[in-house]
């Protein structure tokens, strides 16, 4: 009966979340292998490093990530660059505007620049913000050993152009088969080739698309390392007082209880 | 009904003695640990010692964040960032508090489905299930309004949605509405009242907890068999109960460590599993998200103020007699109402004089058929109101309300209960063969 109680209300628990987020007409996405997920899923520096330089070269055009403050690209458990190159990099970056109307050089305990274009959303929590590919259905199992799917869903977005556009209402569509409704404004922002990296490695627009949509759950979840890395801490000290505890507790209850009956 | 005989402190000491006769306050932490509990109780009763925990655990986190934490419309969302991102560990903690409220309902409804089926809502223990269901409120009010608080998408159309449910009473409801919100939509006046409140509440429920012991520590606990501790003698006592602390206290944290070993792994490794992926937009007034859709623990809830459409007959009813006023929305306002104040009032539907589920062979179909219902119910309430599934939650809805109001009163005028063990002792030696040596 009480198993029973136990997993009915765990089934509840799980099943709840079923339609949560049971989206409109949603457009097809790509299933990404991507090493941060799973409970032992980390982040891949150079993956890190490689998405910071196609999220420079092309999405910092008109997107943001006001939210990021750059001192955390030096940081544990993200792209991880040298001090030196933080403090350039932050140099370079367009300069903060201050109240009197004057400017100043952005410095690396400032945040990366806002969205550049009106209608650009900002990508601080972007891959947050749009999760659910991979659950919650599935009974949460999914999201647990694949990743919330946000990533997923943002690099589906970068390689579902088809190349067809139309107008309307003079503005343009492209037509994406990731994007829901099937039509997007965002102009196709990356082609093959189009970014190149120092360490030689690949720079299809697939390799580029999963690269950078991997630095954006970085710039979303920047302590993933260190939460998953408690996560385990957590539950390996719990499980040894959990034993303890069972053991004290059956010794204690053996003098009231004694023998159970068959 | 006189307590449990049992031994009561006796101070000692020379300074025991001296703290006694100003504040008997040992003797009260004595007497509260030392309590004889039932020695038959099963795992079903480990939820009042994690729902004490969830409690403090959300104060702890709860104060910390709000060391961090800026109410104002214009910086909230950013400040939930800024735990995120700069305060040391305040990932962590802001997981475990938004995740400790699912772990909190999670126990609380277990809790509460445990006193269903034994019956630990009848007589003598009416005023600890009132209690209780005051918690359950308070609890909701405060989730709902923490939810408000980081100022995303789901926060704010919410907030809209849920404070518009007062906008629905007839007369007064949109002067009430505009009252709750401090102005006439949800801004920085409604962020900074539901602030206040979030935090005041857990402290009238840690205070509301505190009435909730001392009233099943006076009646005593309830326990499996639904039969009562025998009081005659304090040697017959001590053959139906153990004292609470060591064997309880032991036996719970032993059932805490295992919750939090599945807590701890979700709060390390989905943390965002049982949230929304909206509540990580800014809170926009001009872009409504394309499903609003309460947090889990209001699902079952939600699926009933839904239920009652325009197109149901009682609600067309009720609106002919009550000359329109009451229309199909408030209807469902107070259907949803309602269904906690039918479960409140289950001490006197209840007509069965025995207590435990285990002893009614009927019952016990209906009550685990109120387990599916309540399930059913939370997983329509997270579906569109459309097509089949209005259908579903009309039915599913009306089981609950036929659950409390026809089938507990009923039952126990028609259903011929087995026998009950005459003591707790007899049914443990049923199951406990004689101690060790």
């Amino acid at each position: 009966m009480i198993r029973k109680l136990t997993l009915s209300a765990l089934t509840a628990f799980t099943l709840s979340s079923g339609g949560v987020l049971a989206a409109g007409a949603a457009g097809h996405v790509e299933d990404f292998a991507f090493s941060f997920e799973g409970p032992f899923g980390t982040y891949d520096q150079l993956q890190l490093q490689r998405g910071l330089k196609v999220y420079t070269e092309v999405c910092s055009a008109c997107h943001g990530l006001k939210y990021v403050p750059i001192r955390t690209l030096a940081d544990p458990g993200g792209p991880e660059l040298p001090e030196d190159q933080v403090r350039a990099y932050a140099r370079e970056l367009a300069p903060v505007a201050l109240p009197d109307g004057d400017e100043r050089a952005r410095e690396t305990s400032d945040p990366f620049p806002g969205s550049g274009l009106e209608t650009a959303p900002d990508l601080s929590l972007m891959t947050k913000a749009r999760s659910g590919f991979h659950g919650p259905y599935g009974l949460g199992i999914n999201q647990f050993l694949r990743g919330i799917g946000g990533p997923e869903y943002l690099a589906s977005i970068l390689t579902g152009y088809t190349g067809v556009e139309k107008e309307e209402a003079g503005t343009t569509f492209y037509e994406n088969t990731a994007f829901p409704g099937g039509w997007i404004a965002m102009a196709p922002p990356l082609s093959d080739g189009q970014v190149e990296f120092d360490d030689g490695h690949g720079n299809s627009l697939h390799q580029m698309s999963e690269d950078v949509t991997a630095f954006l759950m970085w710039a979303a979840e920047p302590k993933m390392m260190a939460r998953k890395q408690a996560g385990f801490t957590a539950v390996i000290f719990l499980t040894i007082l959990t034993v303890l505890l069972y053991l004290t507790n059956k010794r204690l209850w053996a003098g009231i209880k004694g023998k159970k009956h068959a | 009904m006189a307590g449990i005989p049992h031994d009561h402190y006796e101070p000692k000491t020379g300074i025991e003695k001296w703290l006694h006769k100003r504040l008997p306050i040992v003797g009260l932490a004595y007497d509260t640990l030392m309590i004889p509990t039932p020695k038959n109780l099963n795992w079903m009763w480990i939820w009042g010692i994690i729902l004490t925990f969830c409690l403090a655990l959300q104060i702890i986190t709860g104060i910390v964040l709000v060391m961090h934490y800026t109410p104002h419309v214009d910086m909230a969302f950013a400040s939930v960032e800024h735990i995120m991102r700069n305060v040391n560990g305040g990932h962590m903690i802001r997981y475990l508090h938004a995740n400790g409220a699912s772990l909190f309902f999670v126990a609380v409804y277990l809790h509460i489905f445990r006193g269903l089926y034994y019956g630990s809502y009848k007589a003598p223990r009416e005023v600890t299930w009132i209690i209780g269901m005051l918690i359950y409120l308070a609890m909701m009010a405060t989730a709902f309004m923490g939810y408000v608080l980081p100022w995303g998408q789901m926060s704010f159309w919410g907030a809209t949605v849920i404070t518009g449910l007062f906008g629905a009473i007839p007369g007064v409801g949109p002067a009430i509405q505009e009252w709750l919100l401090g102005g006439p939509a949800v801004d920085n006046a409604t962020l900074n009242r539901f602030f206040s409140l979030h935090y005041l509440l857990p402290f009238v429920i840690a205070a509301l907890v505190a009435v909730h012991i001392w009233a099943f520590h006076t009646t005593g606990n309830n326990n499996p068999t639904g039969v009562e501790v025998r009081r005659t003698s304090k040697a017959e006592a001590e053959k139906d109960t153990v004292p609470f602390w060591p064997y309880y206290v032991i036996k719970d944290l032993f059932a805490l460590g295992i919750i939090l070993i599945v807590f701890f792994a979700i709060v390390g490794f989905m943390p965002n599993y049982l949230g929304h992926a909206d509540n990580y937009i800014e809170a926009n007034p001009l872009v409504t998200p394309a499903h609003i859709v309460p947090e889990w623990y209001f699902l079952p809830f939600y699926a009933i103020l839904r239920a009652f459409t325009g197109d149901v007959w009682v609600v067309q009813l009720v609106q002919f007699v009550t000359f329109g006023i009451v229309d199909a929305k408030f209807f469902g306002v107070l259907a949803m109402f309602g269904a906690i104040a039918v479960m409140a009032l289950a001490p006197w539907l209840d007509t069965s004089s025995v207590r435990s589920g285990r002893y009614r062979p009927m019952f016990k179909w209906w009550f685990w058929l109120l387990v599916v219902d309540f399930m059913v119910l939370m997983w329509v309430g997270a579906m569109p109101a459309e097509g089949i599934y209005t259908w579903i939650s009309l039915i599913a809805s009306t089981y609950w309300f036929a659950y409390f109001l026809v089938i507990l009163p009923l039952l126990g005028l028609i259903e011929k209960p087995l026998p009950q063990p005459a003591t707790i002792e007899e049914d443990f030696k049923s199951h406990y063969g004689q101690p060790a040596e």
